[in-house]
């Protein structure tokens, strides 16, 4: 016997009786992702303008194989493919990206901005079948913990290109770019280090912190940073996305990079 | 005096419509007052359950002009009235009369969850010790005053009626509040997963923002629980870890 009769109502989208104005922040959700996504993939394929002098974009960070004086490994690889342009950040960005994709707060905002599932809360949705998370593809999203480990590595090395942007011919100064750089690993690393997955790894997979110490403060410090995930989260994508273009602009000439010191 | 008009869903589980009332309103009234107020004086036989008044007993929700809320809750001064203010019943339990539902799904689904199952006691006397950092975490889901305006809320029994299937964020909520438990030593997570359905939740965070106890929903109670199945079930390096420990 069913547990419930509920009569079925729903199935009307758009259908609430809230008055305010519910459409408006899934709205912005949609356009800025979208334009994101539009801007980092016209960014990757450009594969130049993508250094300028101390400065790297984090688009292009680390260049694995790209300019061969510069790049760790070298320059364009033999199995490279001859039909795909050849851009250092295409080895890069699917990474980060794989990272938002899965992430628990953009999950949660794309699931109303691009699927309207549900698109505001208390809203009604267009009409079929629902598995959630549970099957194929959305139960990849588990995966996400792996984009976790691959990402703290990124946070590391953009740390390195953050300090590196202070050393102009081997001298320590201090450019606008510098600045930025510096912005774009703190907003990052904010964003990261207040992973879920990761606030579950260093504790809250356990029932009982109190006995270890430092396990219970980082636990402390990384739910501190999880509560204000989303701000996180959104400035840091903001502010990525002008890390390239200042870099970008400066390398075109179209911008001067105002020297502090 | 002031007036405000109110439009109140009236019928059962059949059917009904809304109807409007004008009430004289004064300072410091609630949605509730002015439901008691019509409820004396133009429709005695108007349905709503209420208790305490203070936002404790969980008895009032109702979906005011679409959000789900506690009447009692939710001041005059908080809303705008140069329109009818609407009133419902929640929308995802089956309707009794005007404001009431039955919610008492809710309480059969709750009896399904293992239940607290505690290590052996710590000392002679049959007493354990427990440091409060730790009873802090699971402290604050027994904030809950069970309104089930959170399931309400949840597009997956709200909008897609999978009751059978899931059991809804006040549930997972429970569920979390036994399973950090400091002393538990029950394992809940195969239940979630196969027969509770907590992959149906595709944390959208509605239920965090209707809560009238402000219990952090998603982030402490669901998000947890999610990664605790992923160990226990998708993570095949954790999985490894655990048969070389
Ligand atoms: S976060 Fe999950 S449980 Fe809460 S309302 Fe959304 S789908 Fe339902
Ligand atoms: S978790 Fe919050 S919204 Fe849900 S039943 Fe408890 S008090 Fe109400
Ligand atoms: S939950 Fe957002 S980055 Fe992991
Ligand atoms: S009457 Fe008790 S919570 Fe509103």
């Amino acid at each position: 016997m069913p547990d419930i009769d509920v009569p079925l109502v729903g199935g009307r989208f758009g259908r609430t009786s809230r008055r305010d104005l519910w459409w408006v922040q899934p709205l912005v959700v949609l356009l800025v992702l979208s334009g994101f996504v539009i801007y980092a993939t016209w960014a990757a394929f450009q594969g130049n303008h993508y250094r300028f002098g101390p400065y790297l974009s984090p688009f292009y960070s680390p260049e694995l194989w790209g300019n061969p004086l510069t790049a760790w490994i070298g320059g364009r690889p033999g199995w490279y493919p001859s039909w795909l342009i050849f851009s250092p950040a295409l080895f890069i960005l699917p990474f980060p990206a794989g990272f938002r994709l899965t992430c628990y707060y953009y999950r949660g905002a794309y699931y109303k901005a691009f699927w309207a599932d549900p698109p505001s809360c208390a809203v009604g949705e267009p009409p079929r079948s629902y598995r959630g998370e549970r099957s194929f593809p959305l139960i990849l999203q588990n995966v996400h913990r792996y984009f976790l480990y691959i990402a703290l590595l990124f946070i590391a090395d953009l740390a390195y290109d953050a300090w590196n942007g202070f050393w102009f011919d081997g001298h320590f100064g201090m450019g606008v770019g510098s600045v930025v750089l510096l912005v774009n690993v703190i907003l990052l690393g904010g964003y990261t280090l207040g992973c879920h997955a990761l606030r579950h790894r260093v504790g809250g997979v356990l029932d009982r912190l109190a006995g270890a110490r430092l396990r219970k403060r980082t636990y402390d410090c990384v739910s501190c940073l999880t509560g204000q995930h989303m701000t996180w989260a959104w400035c840091s994508l903001l502010w990525v996305a002008f890390t390239d273009l200042y870099v970008r602009l400066c390398s075109m000439g179209v911008w001067h990079d105002w020297r502090i010191f | 005096m002031a007036t405000a008009k109110f439009r109140i869903w009236r019928g059962d589980a059949r059917s009904g419509k809304f109807q409007d009332y004008t009430v004289e309103i004064s300072a410091g009234m609630v949605v509730l007052d002015a439901v008691h107020e019509i409820q004396a004086t133009q429709a005695q036989d108007l349905g709503v359950r209420w208790n305490c008044k203070a936002g404790k007993c969980g008895s009032c929700s109702a979906e005011i002009n679409g959000h789900p809320r506690l009447m009692c809750m939710t001041r005059l001064s908080q809303l705008p009235l140069e329109q009818p203010v609407t009133i419902e019943p929640m929308r995802a339990f089956p309707l009794v009369k005007d404001l009431v539902t039955d919610v008492s799904w809710n309480f059969r689904v709750k009896e399904k969850i293992r239940p607290f199952r505690p290590r052996p006691a710590d000392a002679a006397d049959g007493t354990w010790r427990m440091d409060q950092s730790d009873v802090d975490r699971v402290q604050e889901f027994r904030k809950c005053i069970e309104c089930f305006l959170c399931q309400d809320v949840c597009h997956v029994l709200r909008e897609h009626h999978l009751h059978e299937q899931f059991i809804g964020p006040r549930i997972l909520v429970h569920s979390a509040a036994l399973e950090m438990h400091p002393l538990d030593t029950e394992n809940r997570l195969g239940d979630l997963k196969r027969t509770q359905g907590i992959g149906y939740c595709n944390i959208t965070k509605c239920c965090t923002k209707v809560c009238p106890e402000e219990i952090k929903i998603t982030d402490n109670a669901i998000i947890p629980l999610k990664e605790r199945v992923v160990d226990e079930f998708y993570d095949p390096l954790t999985r490894l870890f655990r048969v070389f420990r």
